[in-house]
């Protein structure tokens, strides 16, 4: 019989490995799936794992739809690490890209000369903006009156797709769109750089390697960084430390929402051109997944973003390709962070055949009085 | 015949042998100690016999008989009782039905009552079954617990620890029940640390290090020193206490009032008390008295204290962050090390940024060299077993990890240190080395406060005492006038001029 053995201390390898697990896991049922559907698994693993790679457009369009996931995980990777529970980034990711479609729709309206290198700081500067106030709101009602972030903030993501909806369906409609709900297309001088020509790639992906770079610096070299990690790792050692809690916060919410800002930023001004009902893909929840099997670690946070694109134009070949419903990607998704959780549990425990009551490992000395781990004493089992 | 024996016990955990082929003779009427430091595999035996935890080698005879103690309900009908040092009682709830709820047997809550009555009487352990828990004294409390197990007509009773609670007055009270008890014909497993109980109480004793037995002595016979000795495997060094030079007043507290923050908490009343540069003040008193909020206060974790109640070199302080009370001198160690001293994860470098700031740049900027070179030299300078800077605070034993966060304030030299508990779960030799260092630091000019529920321990280092009561704090005094049973009779609130208690209780108006 299989069964659960504590470790002495957390697997170094499977902190790592665990991901890499669970994705081989997911690649299992994706083939399972493919079979069961009467299509041919092989050729579905191609559409999935192999056509995303393949060429320089679709590698443009991997790194496009990774922007936004990087920037959104980022953010939630710093929130999930204060003990923040942000679950809202796709409500900070539609108000980001709202504001810069707004700035984008006056400066297209007012004929305002400005170049796309010209408009990428404003965008970003937007973005920011509408992301981190909607992400006050949240640390607002938590910290004046202790509301659960994870309701609020999941909550206002609806506020916020209303709130487009009335703008793109209202004042915003574009009166000559034959009624269509979105706006006029923003002017060609009123979008982000583009990386490659031809290719719809934007410079925003360089921005958000970036940002990824220095959440590594903040978490790992600065005292505040620091601070904030204590605050999620042991609250009562930050109260002793004297770390504000509240300063943690705000700081967690106003940076995660200013990055899911200008992610939904990037995407009205980077490929879309105008404002629909429809900005996100979905972005902001699909980061979450990312940051988990990012392992909350900002370059985690790259190689599960290119992965979950990988999944998202999966989804969508699978559609013109193979004639399968581009929902799989969602199927995927979410197979990938089941496993995963189950597959941290391979980090603290570790797999043993036999029944519970059998003998342990061969006899070792005792360990002198004083010098054995803490956690393992018969008292700390209490 | 032998009540129970065991004959080479062993238990291995994935990182720690806690017992090695431990072997125990208990005969009936026998009151039995267990002596060993935390960690030596002390509870993993009682959890053995108790049926929580299954041994992997062993036999265990009771009565004569081989048994296997598969579970506690087990144990139980076999005439086994555990009173453990962690009460599991309902605050709710009265005692009657807290100890009703603890039974296996069918019988009605006033069958239940009337027992309590009449064993509680037997045995004189004052108790009203009818009182909400939460209206009772720690003491009364254990009372409970006990009670509890003698209801079963136990053949067997074990004690983890009965004492850490309770007040030297109350300690005698239990060593009279225990010895009625015994006398009885019931045996009795006494779980300590505490070599002058073991050596008052108890006939017989079997030492434990390291999981393993070193020794089977009659305490009677023995001194603290060979106890000590056989417990840590060597004498504990002896301390050398100079008179102390009281210098300009550090901390001044006046008028300290605050109400408790939840339902179980304590309300501090009027607290004033002052500690001077070069010299240790201890406060002493049973646990849930209010240490904690007083700390919490002192530390600044909680901010609530009124305006000019707390000053340190004559700055109020009261509302400071535990950040400015730092910089102003004041360091604090709390008495949980893991989650509040240290972030259990984290490595100890890493723990060392949580009080000491020298390695941080301008703009917020992490020397991380500096940082473990800090971490390394605090490891060498106090001694402290670990992987080196970079192991995590939780790969370390209590004892260890609480040399390195005395060591991090000590290190930070500071013009006031508040320890809280400075050797609770400490073993017996690193609780020495802590202490050394306290009057060091001491004798250097700083200004100790020192909290424990250890009165040994106080009497040991200060040269003040104050007891907390119900959280009103007691008059100081001197430790060559203060007695044992003086303090002990102030640890129930009764000092002169208490409220409620009476006046002049005789040899305390010293």
């Amino acid at each position: 019989m299989l069964r659960l053995e504590p470790r002495p201390e957390p697997s170094r390898l499977f902190a790592w490995g665990s991901p890499l697990l669970s994705l081989a896991i997911t690649v299992a049922v994706a083939a399972l799936l493919f079979t069961a559907l009467g299509k041919d698994a092989v050729r579905g693993l191609q559409v999935f794992l192999f056509e995303p790679f393949n060429g320089l457009r679709a590698l443009t369009e991997l790194g496009l739809k990774a922007t936004p996931l990087i920037l959104c995980a980022l953010g939630l990777a710093l929130c999930f690490r204060s003990n923040i529970w942000n679950i809202g980034a796709e409500g900070q990711f539609l108000v980001g890209g709202i504001v810069a479609g707004g700035l984008a729709l006056w400066l297209t309206n007012a004929q305002v000369p400005i170049g796309r290198w010209g408009f990428l700081p404003l965008a970003v500067l937007a973005g920011a903006l509408g992301g981190a106030a909607w992400a006050a709101v949240v640390a607002l009602l938590r910290d004046r009156f202790n509301a659960n972030e994870i309701l609020v903030s999941l909550m206002l993501v609806y506020v916020a797709n209303l709130l487009l909806s009335w703008l793109v369906f209202g004042p915003w409609k574009d009166p000559q769109g034959f009624n269509f709900p979105q706006s006029v297309s923003f002017a060609s001088g009123v979008a982000l750089p583009r990386m490659v020509t031809g290719m719809r790639l934007h410079w925003g992906f360089v921005l958000a390697l970036l940002a990824a770079l220095g959440m590594w610096l903040f978490m790992a070299r600065t005292y505040r960084g620091f601070q904030m990690q204590v605050g999620g790792l042991a609250p009562a050692a930050a109260r002793y430390a004297g770390f504000s809690s509240r300063s943690a916060l705000w700081t967690a919410l106003l940076t995660s929402g200013a990055l899911a800002g200008v992610a939904g930023a990037f995407e009205v001004t980077g490929p879309m051109g105008q404002l629909t009902p429809h900005v996100s893909n979905n972005y902001g929840f699909t980061a979450i997944i990312v940051a988990f099997v990012g392992r909350l670690h900002p370059l985690g946070c790259v190689l599960g973003s290119v992965l979950l694109s990988m999944f998202l134009i999966g989804g969508e070949l699978a559609q013109s390709r193979i004639g399968l419903p581009s929902a799989l990607s969602g199927v995927f998704q979410g197979v990938l962070l089941f496993s995963l959780l189950a597959c941290d549990t391979l980090i603290h425990y570790r797999l043993r055949w036999g029944r519970a009551e059998r003998r342990a490992a061969p006899s070792r000395p005792a360990i002198p009085a004083g010098d054995r781990p803490a956690y393992s004493t018969d008292e700390g089992q209490k | 015949m032998l009540r129970l024996e065991l004959d080479g016990i062993s238990k291995q955990y994935p990182a720690v042998r806690a017992n090695d082929r431990v072997s125990l003779k208990v005969a009936p009427g026998q009151i039995h100690a267990v002596l060993g430091e935390n960690g030596a595999g002390k509870s993993t035996l009682m959890k053995i016999i108790y049926g929580a935890v299954r041994p992997d080698e062993g036999r265990i005879l009771w009565n004569g008989q081989p048994v296997s103690i598969a579970n506690p309900q087990q144990a139980r009908a076999l005439g086994i009782a555990m009173v453990f040092q962690h009460f599991s009682l309902f605050d709710t709830l009265s005692a009657a039905e807290n100890v009703w709820l603890g039974l296996d047997k069918a019988m009605s809550l006033a069958e239940v009552t009337e027992r309590i009555r009449a064993v509680s009487g037997e045995y004189g352990l004052e108790l009203d079954p009818l009182r909400p828990v939460h209206t009772l004294s720690v003491g009364e409390r254990q009372r409970v617990e006990i009670v509890r197990a003698l209801l079963t007509d136990p053949q067997l009773l074990i004690l983890d620890e009965p004492t850490s609670v309770l007040t030297p007055q109350a300690v005698e009270k239990l060593f009279v029940t225990l010895r009625q008890l015994a006398a009885k014909g019931c045996a009795i497993l006494y779980i300590s640390h505490k070599l002058d109980e073991i050596r008052s109480l108890c006939h017989h004793c079997t030492v434990l290090r390291g999981g393993r037995v070193t020794g089977e002595v009659d305490p009677t016979l023995e001194t603290n020193a060979s106890l000590s000795r056989l417990m840590i495997g060597s004498e504990t060094p002896e301390l050398t206490h100079r008179p102390a030079r009281p210098g300009a007043v550090a901390l001044a507290v006046r008028g300290l009032a605050m109400a408790k923050d939840n339902p179980f908490g304590t309300t501090l009343a009027d607290i004033g008390f002052e500690v001077r540069a070069g010299e240790v003040v201890g406060i002493a008193g049973v646990s849930g008295n209010g240490q904690q909020e007083l700390m919490a206060a002192l530390s600044g974790e909680d901010p609530r204290a009124p305006r000019g109640s707390i000053t340190l070199f004559g700055q109020d302080i009261a509302a400071a962050s535990p950040r400015k009370r730092r910089a102003l001198g004041l360091h604090f160690v709390p008495e949980e090390r893991l989650g509040r001293g240290a972030v259990p994860t984290l490595s100890l470098a890493q723990n060392t940024l949580l009080t000491r700031t020298e390695a941080v740049g301008r703009g917020g900027w992490i020397d991380t060299a500096a940082v473990r070179a800090l971490a390394a030299d605090l490891i060498a300078r106090f001694k402290v077993k670990a992987g080196g800077p970079d192991a995590a605070a939780k790969s370390l034993s209590g004892g260890n990890l609480q040399k390195f966060i005395v060591g991090r304030e000590i290190d930070a030299r500071p013009r006031l240190l508040i320890v809280s508990q400075p050797t609770w779960g400490v073993d017996v030799g690193a609780a020495a080395q802590i202490r050394g260092e306290l009057l060091k630091l001491r004798d250097a000019g700083c200004a100790v406060l020192v909290v424990s529920e250890e009165l040994d321990e106080l009497f040991e280092i200060s040269d003040r005492l104050l007891v907390i009561a119900q959280g009103r704090l007691s008059p100081s005094v001197p430790i060559a006038e203060a007695t044992v049973a003086q303090i002990g009779e102030w640890m129930s609130g009764l000092w002169p001029g208490a409220q409620g208690s009476a006046t002049g209780v005789a040899h305390a108006a010293a």
